[in-house]
């Protein structure tokens, strides 16, 4: 039964992850703006798939509203609003071609030091994150909250206030200029 | 490879009841819909005094099939111009959105197809506003500027409105103290009293918001037909348009749905705990008898044999229902075996509390239909006011109120209808608030325009 469960995971896992990898690398290869939003979308939809495959369905659901539901549709409206005919005949890849090789080079061996360091995980060598048992997680919304609102209570306020700043801030210049 | 078909088996052995609810929502779903238009269609005439579709079938019975029939066999015409793959994406992705979002929906304590997931309401909620994609890209793929104008204006609605919306369930779900769906329902039991009826405010917010979230009218401006043909559908026809429809409407039944679980109590009969009030149970198969009754009567009156044979038939159905509803109620009086009475006990949960869910979405959705048919469209500028200056400060106050009415609540020791004592206060102190702020707003900006008429466009 474990090793059954191990196949279904496994198979949830990588077809998430495949998604995700390649509608990645499709948002930034795209020239057309919106099909770049629409892959960047997909990555973002199989993303909270893989949350939902390691049982933490807030997560997932939190990911579809803020950055699915919420972001993207700002950036789609933006997108729409905004003329985009000069920006897809301007070079995509400008200058920080070095830079940019650099920090993907060190991400890429980040990611390599980490599956080589972990080893042998219960997936017979491949490597998947593995979900834990139904009956052994608490009930994930409140396991959310009693952390944020007990345990860093302090840190998450002061974030709030942040983001409330934030968004004054945003309301003040915009009145400034208008 | 044995693993993998042993494992798709164990799923299947799993999950088959799930997909089977899921099947039939999908293949029914269409054809309600096509109803709740033909009602629709019905009340309009009724609220103009004509008859409305007479031709096809008794009463115009049929015309949703003919309706249907009639997009499926219409060319299907793409622009030159439009982006292909987007073009044929879109509509999916807007019915697809509205038809996952049923999945977390419970249609009484016995039809649910996610049972039991921790994040219900949420699930719901995300999962719906999903379908906005499709009705942005589909503007965006046609290529046209009536098209593009009408995503724009879904997209800013939807934006503007899901805030209000969001604080709106926030209010019910500080009552309930549960994401889950089930927990919510029984949460209202416990307490005695819908909590539309202990947030009215919260209530009230939802409502405006939910029709503005499903582009109704009177906020249908992105299909606003005086000025922009039809909104971001101008150029889809036949089966991609029905689509879009069905998505439609399907979000409206979501929507509803939302609202009826946790502001109107959801599969509970009104009055759930008071058993003097028992009788309550017996009004269901009676109002089907009645419609039967009806139908009867009319029979002879139908111009056609074969209109004459389809109002039997509707007869029969409805006596039918009438029968399955009556049937665990009448087990569970008195003079029964307590046994059968224990068994029909599950029936009774899972047959009433459908026929109740269902009575109360559709209530929600006449009122939807009511309020299309008698308030004009707003412009623009007024619906973003409507949301940005009432709704969104309105929504947030409530919460604030609310939650200290709560807490003031637990140390008075409110149980119950009690409780109402402290949120009836809050909610009425909340919209003078709200209203308050909206009349400053007003003030200054009059004084800044300086009796300049606004650009009713900004």
């Amino acid at each position: 039964m474990p090793l059954r469960i191990l196949m279904l995971d496994q198979v949830i896992f990588y077809f998430f992850a495949a998604i995700a990898v390649v509608s990645a690398i499709l948002t930034v290869t795209r020239r057309n703006v919106v099909h770049s939003a629409i892959f960047l979308i997909t990555a973002l939809l199989a993303t909270a798939g893989i949350f939902l495959q390691l049982r933490a369905e807030f997560l997932f659901i939190v990911q579809i509203i803020l950055y699915v539901g919420g972001i993207m549709v700002l950036f789609v409206f933006v997108i729409m609003l905004v003329n985009l005919d000069v920006a897809v005949r301007q070079l995509q890849f400008a200058r920080q071609k070095w830079v940019a090789m650099l920090i993907s080079l060190a991400l890429a061996a980040q990611v390599g030091l980490m599956l080589w360091s972990t080893g042998k995980m219960p997936g017979q060598g491949m490597p998947v994150l593995v979900a834990a048992p139904v009956d052994k997680l608490p009930p994930n919304s409140e396991a959310v909250a009693r952390s944020l609102f007990e345990t860093y209570l302090l840190p998450f306020e002061i974030a709030s206030v942040l983001l409330l700043v934030a968004m004054i801030g945003a309301v003040v210049m915009a009145k400034k200029r208008a | 490879m044995q693993g993998l078909t042993q494992a798709t088996l164990e799923f299947v052995k799993q999950y088959w009841a799930p997909l089977v609810c899921g099947l039939a929502i999908v293949a029914v779903l269409p054809l309600i819909v096509g109803y709740v238009v033909l009602v629709e269609r019905k009340l309009m005439a009724d609220m103009q005094a004509r008859l409305g579709p007479m031709r096809v079938g008794p009463h115009g019975l049929l015309q949703p099939i003919a309706d249907a029939v009639k997009l499926l066999i219409k060319e299907d015409i793409i622009p030159d111009d439009a982006d292909k793959l987007v073009f044929w994406l879109a509509p999916v992705l807007s019915v697809g959105a509205a038809l996952l979002a049923m999945a977390g929906l419970a249609i009484g304590p016995a039809f649910q197809i996610a049972k039991d997931i921790n994040i219900g309401i949420l699930f719901v909620v995300g999962v719906s506003a999903l379908g906005i994609f499709g009705i942005v890209l589909g503007g965006w793929a046609s290529n046209s500027h009536y098209s593009l104008m009408g995503a724009l204006r879904s997209s800013a609605q939807l934006v503007s409105y899901e805030t209000a919306a969001g604080m709106a369930l926030v209010c019910g779900l500080l009552f309930a103290g549960t994401l889950n769906i089930t927990s919510i329902v029984q949460a209202q039991h416990e307490q005695g009293m819908w909590f539309g009826l202990l947030a009215p405010v919260a209530f009230f917010v939802y409502l405006v918001a939910s029709i503005a979230e499903t582009n109704r009218a009177p906020f249908d401006l992105p299909e606003a037909e005086s000025e922009l043909v039809a909104g971001y559908m101008t150029e889809f026809s036949g089966f991609r348009w029905s689509l879009y429809f069905l998505a439609e409407y399907t979000n409206m039944i979501v929507v509803a749905s939302v609202a009826t679980t946790l502001f109107l109590g959801g599969w509970l009969r009104p009055f759930p705990r008071t058993h003097w009030l028992d009788f309550i149970d017996f009004l269901p198969p009676l109002l089907l008898v009645a419609i039967g009754v009806y139908c009867l009567m009319r029979t002879p009156k139908q111009p056609a044999r074969v209109q004459q044979l389809f109002m039997l038939a509707v007869a029969g159905l409805c006596f039918t229902v009438a029968v399955v509803l009556a049937a665990p109620v009448l087990l569970r009086t008195p003079f029964v075996n307590p046994s059968l009475a224990s068994a029909a006990k599950p029936f009774y949960e899972g047959i009433h509390g459908g026929f109740w869910f269902i009575f109360k979405v559709s209530a929600y959705l006449y009122f939807f239909m009511w309020l299309r048919f008698t308030i004009p469209r707003y412009r623009f500028d007024q619906l973003m006011r409507l949301g940005w200056h009432f709704l969104i400060p309105l929504s947030i106050i409530n919460v604030l109120l609310i939650g200290i009415a709560m807490i003031a609540g637990s140390y008075l020791h409110l149980e119950g209808g009690w409780l109402l004592l402290a949120t009836i206060p809050a909610s009425i102190i909340a919209l003078i608030v709200a209203l308050f702020i909206l009349a400053m707003e007003q003030k200054s900006e009059r004084q800044q325009a300086g009796g300049a008429t606004p650009d009713p466009y900004a």
